[in-house]
């Protein structure tokens, strides 16, 4: 199994921590390999931002996303950007306050959580990336949940690691509601 | 065999490699006073050989590392500062002086001058400014004065020379002087003074190049450009470096900046003790 | 001074293999670290200006590489184990000292995370166009010791070894490393610290009466006295006989002391040469890469044996001194060889010397994107059918 996701969106959302974060809780919390790439200096700040991960069984011979089997749009841009790379039978996840315009033909699966309004009803637009998170470990079984909330203590600064849990179980729920709809 | 007997004679005979002599430098050359006046401050401070570093670049000065009997490194072009950095950084116990030309420490080494001074990195380096490449046949360089004859300036030098006194306390140093190898006491007081005080301390020693930069501008002998430095020197200490000229009229010498300010590896070691506190 | 426990993160980590090759510095004993700031390899400086405070350890951020280099050299004399790190501009510009290094038998390390040239060329793009550089940048004959990471645990591990061959043969040592690598992150697990081996430099074994700074031992290396400890060593990049001392014009001197750098790694070289063989027993058709395009060559030979074709690796973990004698027998025996690289040709032109008859096919990759696998397969699928 190797699973490629891409996490597309602007400078400032945490995007490459998102990657950090899944890519952790799989690799040194779970038994899988992982591995993070990410768009790099003015690049990562400014307009527009990418991190990629591969989470594997086997070692990773090929570091690189070319058609993720998961795209993540946290922007407009990242959603053009990005969206005729992703898998034909991809999973695609977008925050429809982010990414108003989106293409009506697509066969991949999509699904919408309004990551940014959630983290603000928290209170912390911040943790937006970490609602993504926890709709991402609901809509797939790639992550295990234990181990994403251990990754998330380890890589978010202590003062807010309590508010990105919420945030986390926040998206988790959306998810879970997402695929109740879809079931019914 | 009979000189080195002599050379084992000397009263400094301990504090330099004698086994090396005779030296390089040409008859009437200032490199052998600044040698001279160094070990001597040396002796008059009772210095610790083990724990002295003596670091020099290329040109004719660049020699000088390796006739002191301590640890020395002769570095590669204008490098000697950079290196002399790492040296006292590794290890604050050693007291490291840099000897170096005016070429090699201004012009190809002119970076790493400046940047040793504003740092205030704890050394001592003193440049025998002759004017021009000796080593390579007498080029122009940094401090070459305007229309001066050199072999790459055949018409007369067109490029306007370095003031080093004024390049040294802008860039920080905390002590800073100029003299002559006429003056040879007073250079030594100066060099046992640097050698004592910590950060970074410069001094200019202006000598003579009778040979190669002297010949073509019809100094004529050593002795008469001693001579000169007698009439024209002037003693100004704690002058503006700014003003402090060398013309062809007059060479101002003296001690122009002596400061206090914390040093690179004491500002280091504090950051050390509070990082380590917590 | 340095408390272990703060020298080596010991557990599980997911770092960027910039940051690993730091922690790998740390965990070798590298006590001081000068540099200036290059993409990709800045992350390394950072690290270091963050954690050798912890335990006593230099950093110090230079006007620019000449003088970054040279004070590794300083450091080292100084009794430090130092390192700098760079990219290609970076590395354009150390060479003069490097020479000095070589030259004046200094250990040291020296780290290329190499992007696309020439000149300022692709500041975040990965490549392998620093490898001849590497052999040769400096002037005059001389040999060195390189070697090649293919993932961020390399970076940890490979830094290790490049300061204990750099102690052990007195010569600086570099660790090439692409863009790619540098900047990817992977999980690393760093040992405990009693489980790491490092090596510290040989020591005289006389008193200073009695000490000869350059002579060798029988393994080509001199014992190394340090600044400070009453030994009074006169160092110069200048030719220089056993005693430190220089003689610019006896032939002698130069053949002798130019024979004996050369020498001391060359005759060594089996001790210090390592390789990796993946499916090598009965290949037919060899893979032999480095650095990041060796990872996509498992997944090509996986899928060419998969397709029937006798496919194998050879890994060159030390790129210099070149593994000739691995490649020379492997020449022997099998049908053809494939090279991809992240340049225009660089060891292939090495493995084209020592393989003489045998095919081998150069796959070259520039741009900054490292190779497929299916490129790779591409091309065992051609050499296995000419």
């Amino acid at each position: 199994m190797r699973v490629e996701i891409r996490i597309g969106g602007f400078g400032g959302q945490g995007i490459i921590r998102t990657g950090l974060i899944l890519a952790t809780a799989s690799c040194v919390y779970g038994d899988k390999n992982a591995i993070q790439t990410a768009s790099y200096g003015p690049e990562s700040r400014g307009g527009r931002c990418r991190s990629e991960v591969i989470i594997s069984d086997e070692d990773i011979d090929f570091p690189k996303v070319e058609h993720p089997d998961i795209l993540v749009a946290m922007s407009q841009e990242a959603y053009l950007g990005y969206i005729d790379d992703l898998k034909e039978t991809g999973i695609l996840i977008v925050d429809p306050d982010l990414v108003p315009n989106q293409r009506k033909n697509s066969k991949a699966k999509i699904y919408e959580v309004p990551a940014t309004r959630i983290a603000e009803e928290l209170g912390k637009k911040i943790t937006a990336n970490v609602v993504m998170i926890g709709a991402l470990a609901a809509l797939t079984n790639l992550f295990n949940v234990e181990q994403l909330k251990e990754s998330i203590r380890r890589n978010i600064p202590k003062a807010f690691i309590e508010l990105n849990l919420s945030a986390f179980e926040k998206g988790y729920e959306h998810g879970k509601n997402l695929l109740e709809a879809k079931a019914s | 065999m009979t000189n080195l007997q002599e050379f084992e004679r000397h009263p400094l005979a301990n504090y330099l490699r004698v086994e090396r002599f005779p030296h390089i430098w040409c008859e009437g050359c200032g490199n052998g006073i600044i040698l001279h006046c160094f070990v001597k401050a040396l002796d008059e401070l009772g210095a610790n050989m083990d724990k002295l570093v003596v670091v020099s670049g290329i040109g004719c000065m660049g020699r000088v590392a390796g006739y002191i009997q301590c640890d020395s490194f002769h570095t590669t072009h204008g490098r000697p500062i950079a290196l002399a950095t790492g040296i006292k950084l590794a290890n604050p116990q050693l007291t490291v002086a840099v000897i170096s030309g005016d070429g090699d420490l201004f012009a190809i080494g002119g970076n790493h001058f400046i940047h040793a001074a504003r740092r205030n990195v704890d050394m001592t380096v003193i440049c025998s400014n002759n004017f021009n490449y000796g080593m390579t046949g007498g080029q122009c360089g940094p401090t070459t004065p305007l229309l001066s004859y050199t072999t790459t300036t055949p018409y007369g030098n067109i490029e306007h020379p370095f003031n080093l006194v004024h390049l040294a306390a802008a860039s920080g140093a905390v002590h800073v002087a100029r003299w002559t190898v006429l003056h040879v006491k007073r250079l030594t007081e100066s060099i046992k003074k640097a050698l004592q005080k910590r950060g970074f301390k410069f001094i200019e020693v202006v000598s003579p190049c009778p040979e190669i930069y002297g010949r073509r501008n019809k100094f004529g002998k050593a002795i008469d450009t001693m001579k000169r430095y007698r009439e024209i020197a002037e003693i100004r200490h704690g002058y503006a470096p700014s003003k402090a000229e060398i013309t062809s009229e007059k060479i101002v010498v003296g001690e122009f900046i002596d400061i206090e300010k914390p040093t690179y590896g004491e500002l280091l070691q504090g950051q050390f003790m509070r990082f380590n506190k917590g | 001074m340095a408390e272990k426990g703060r020298t080596v993160l010991t557990g599980v980590h997911f770092v960027n293999g910039d940051v690993a090759c730091a922690e790998g510095a740390m965990a070798a004993g590298c006590r001081f670290f000068a540099g200036y700031p290059i993409t990709p390899a800045t992350e390394i400086a950072e690290r270091m200006a963050r954690r050798m405070i912890e335990f006593g350890g230099i950093f110090v951020q230079m006007e620019d590489e000449l003088a970054s280099m040279a004070a590794i050299i300083g450091a080292s004399w100084a009794g430090a184990k130092s390192m700098t790190a760079t990219s290609g501009p970076g590395f354009s510009l150390m060479q003069e000292n490097i020479g000095l290094a070589i030259m004046t038998e200094t250990p040291c390390v020296v780290v290329d995370i190499m992007r696309g040239g020439p000149s300022t060329g692709q500041p975040t793009e990965g490549a392998q166009q620093d490898v001849m550089q590497a052999k040769w940048g400096s002037h005059g004959d001389y040999e060195i010791i390189a070697l090649a990471p293919s993932s961020v645990q390399e970076m940890f591990d490979l830094t290790i070894e490049c300061f204990n061959l750099a102690e052990t043969y007195r010569a600086p040592t570099f660790l090439l490393a692409d863009g790619f690598t540098g900047h990817l992150w992977e999980r690393v697990v760093i040992p405990r610290a009693e489980e790491i081996k490092t090596v510290e430099r040989k020591k005289p074994s006389v008193a200073p009466d009695k000490y000869i700074p350059f002579k060798p031992d029988e393994d080509l290396v001199p014992p190394m006295a340090c600044f400070g400890e009453g030994y009074h060593v006169h160092v110069t990049g200048l030719t220089h006989d056993e005693r430190g001392y220089p003689k610019t014009v006896d032939p002698k001197v130069q053949y002798e002391l130019v024979k004996r750098l050369c020498g001391k790694i060359r005759r060594n070289a089996d001790k210090i040469i390592r390789t990796y063989e993946f499916m090598l027993e009965d290949a037919e058709v060899v893979v032999i890469a480095y650095g990041i395009p060796s990872r996509a060559s498992v997944g090509a030979v996986k899928r060419a044996r998969e397709a029937g074709i006798k496919a194998g690796l050879l890994r060159l973990v030390t790129v210099w001194p070149f593994p000739e004698k691995q490649v020379e027998e492997l020449s022997n025996r099998v049908k053809s060889m494939v090279v991809p690289e992240m340049n225009c040709g660089q060891v292939v032109k090495e493995v084209e010397r020592v393989a003489k008859e045998t095919p081998v096919h150069f796959l070259p990759k520039i741009g900054g994107e490292p190779h497929s696998p299916s490129e790779i397969f591409e091309v065992i699928r051609r050499a296995a059918k000419a």
